[in-house]
């Protein structure tokens, strides 16, 4: 059983995920950050490895990236920060990044070193199910490394059937045809979309994510789903009030 | 037969293509290779298609004997007007072809990116020509160095939408087409350049492979053989080169040579020569190789020229630079400027500054007397003007 599957066990409703971009504000603030989230009471956490070109990411993630990289932020040290909080660590993270950044680094290596870290749950948003089909199934599988697959508005029934299929860890159900950011509120067309999933019966869990910022949308997601995800807007909070007032931002959205 | 320069089931040339998409663009590009090869070799298509390029675009444009050159460098020398194209470059053959298809796919509106802004300005021109809305995406860097393009633009009708991450040039302005595309799937992106996602690179090239179609009998006539020794042309993305090679590329006795970008040198730091300093990464949605750091961080690439500077190589280039199909070299700006000065002294045609690194490899080359080599004249100089004046004036 993977981490993320643990966590269902304990709890399957409300999961609160946040998503952060390791080395920002300030090279060394990716431990700071995920023990303010644990003691915070998020449910998972969502490592975000900065790149260069994120192409699924909108200007809030950008931006944090940008910073983070000039900041000297790389793989090596993000593994090192992960490595020092492992044992104190007992939240579940997920690796966020893009396929390149596995590429380069050796797919062998980087694999080992996320197992290494007590990770064993990534989302790709740039890897496609047929190269999964192909190739990274049996290389996650070799270490047991589990893929969170993405759907949209626009994946087809069909689709999202075989996505179940491959499912370990959740389905991340991207909220709107968007980049990551903040919108505001929930549509009357995306609730139409989040029933429509519901209403599939999947065996996997479900989280939302894409636009969720704050309690109401949250609120609104997880009468859907099993839980969602925020990212731009904690992002942009951190940005303006650094690591030492996390739990303003959390508390409001989970009490 | 199939060749092997043309793409497998899952879009890859020997290692290099593939999809590397977001879900949101699945729906979208599987939609695209659904029907691309289907409408493109459709009688109906071929006909909008040919017609078009022969009464719009002015096609086929000349294969022209430069004397002067071919003295100076002691071979047969002959330059494939590209620039004499409606609108200045070889672009408009892909954005001819593909607006008919976006239109038989019932798209209304069409995004592009642009470097130099020859694509850019191809689009706009296409899309008023059918009445479709346009939005061009463009670095903020090159919109200030491409000038006159980008007024061409907002003439045309398009909205240019400055790219500000990154490098503000070619390779954010994609960046940024591609999350415009992902936030409005509903959109065509009539993409410039044989990069990108499959079918992308596979569905330019063949709308460029008009370029080496009218080489073979225009050789034939002037020569009384189809194939010359060897082809020249500048690669950025490599959609001038791959429609200049497409034909050939099974010939082996046909030498291709592609010349990119060497910037302020290969070895500067400050350069765009993708094959001598890049590594197989993915860039753009397509497996290639790309100008990144030890940890796959895209490196920002440097030409004087808008149209090369981008970090990656469209991935049939990557196959036959890996194959040694292709001959890779590189030019500096300053060898560029220097053949564009060349050129049009002795045979009065101003190229573009993209056009002028292919120019740049003959005093490079071990040429031979009876050798017949081909330039792709990719594009006309008219938007870099201001560059070579103040070239000039140095």
């Amino acid at each position: 059983m993977n981490s993320i599957q643990k966590l269902f066990q304990r709890k399957d409703k409300n999961l609160l995920s946040i998503y952060f971009t390791c080395g920002f504000p300030e090279l060394d603030n990716t431990t700071k950050v995920i023990s303010e989230l644990e003691k915070s009471g998020v449910d998972f956490i969502e490592v975000g490895l900065p790149y260069s070109d994120p192409l699924a990411d909108g200007p809030t993630i950008q931006d944090s990236s940008q910073k983070a990289l000039q900041n000297g932020i790389n793989l090596d040290i993000v593994f090192e920060q992960l490595m020092s909080i492992k044992s104190s660590n007992n939240t579940p993270l997920v690796l966020m990044g893009y396929l390149n950044q596995m590429l380069k680094y050796g797919e062998d290596k980087f694999c080992q070193k996320v197992i290494d870290c007590g990770i064993d749950t990534v989302i790709i948003p740039d890897l496609p199910m047929v190269e999964f089909e192909n190739h990274y199934q049996q290389l996650f599988d070799k270490y047991g490394i589990t893929n969170v697959f993405l759907i949209t508005p626009h994946t087809s029934e069909e689709r999202i059937k075989k996505i179940d299929s491959y499912t370990k860890a959740f389905i991340y159900v991207v909220a709107s045809a968007s980049i990551t950011g903040a919108k505001g509120e929930i549509s009357t067309q995306q609730i139409a979309y989040f029933e429509r999933i519901k209403a599939m019966n999947l065996k996997s869990k479900l989280i939302v994510g894409f636009g969720i910022s704050d309690k109401q949308t949250f609120t609104t997601a997880c009468s859907y789903a099993n839980g969602a995800i925020i990212g731009s807007a904690f992002i942009k909070n951190l940005g303006k009030t650094g690591v030492n007032k996390i739990d303003n931002f959390i508390t409001p959205i989970i009490s | 037969m199939k060749s092997k320069f043309q793409p497998d089931k899952n879009g890859y040339f020997g290692q290099f293509g593939g999809a590397f998409i977001p879900e949101l663009l699945y729906p979208n590009v599987k939609e695209l290779e659904d029907n691309y090869i289907q409408i493109i070799e459709s009688d109906e298509f071929q006909k909008e298609y040919k017609s078009l390029l022969k009464d719009y675009v002015g096609r086929p444009t000349p294969l022209y004997f430069a004397k002067s050159l071919s003295q100076k460098y002691g071979a047969h020398i002959y330059l494939k007007r590209e620039d004499l194209n409606h609108t200045g470059a070889h672009k408009v053959n892909n954005t001819v072809g593909q607006i008919l298809i976006a239109k038989k796919l019932g798209k209304t509106k069409i995004i592009a990116e642009t470097g130099a802004g020859q694509h850019g300005v191809a689009t706009a021109t296409v899309c008023a020509l059918m009445g479709l809305e346009c939005t061009v995406f463009m670095g903020e860097i090159d919109i200030e160095r491409q000038a006159p393009n980008v007024a061409r633009m907002k003439m045309l009708g398009a909205k240019v939408v400055a790219a500000t991450s990154g490098s503000k040039t070619l390779k954010d302005a994609t960046n940024e087409a591609i999350r415009y595309w992902i936030q409005n799937p509903e959109t065509f992106y009539l993409i410039g350049s044989v990069v990108g996602p499959h079918p992308h690179p596979d569905m330019v090239a063949r709308l460029q492979a008009i370029i080496s179609e009218e080489m073979k009998w225009q050789l034939k006539e002037k020569t009384g053989k189809e194939n010359p020794d060897t082809i020249i042309a500048c690669v950025g993305g490599g959609s001038n080169a791959a429609g200049a090679f497409y034909h050939y590329m099974e010939d082996e006795e046909v030498e291709l040579v592609a010349v990119e970008a060497a910037g302020l040198g290969v070895n500067s730091g400050e350069s765009a020569a993708t094959s001598q300093l890049g590594e197989v990464g993915i860039i753009h949605g397509s497996k290639t190789i790309l100008m990144q750091d030890e940890y796959g961080q895209i490196v920002e690439p440097y030409s004087i020229s808008a149209g090369l500077d981008y970090p990656g190589v469209g991935p049939l280039h990557a196959y036959l630079y890996e194959s040694k199909r292709a001959t890779f070299l590189n030019a500096t700006d300053k060898e560029a400027l220097a053949a564009a000065y060349e050129l049009t002294k002795i045979e009065g045609i101003i190229p573009a500054l993209e056009t002028a690194h292919a120019l740049a490899v003959l005093p490079k080359m071990d040429l031979k007397e009876n050798q017949v080599v081909v330039i792709n004249l990719s594009g006309r100089g008219d938007k870099d003007l201001e560059t070579y004046i103040k070239y000039l004036e140095k």
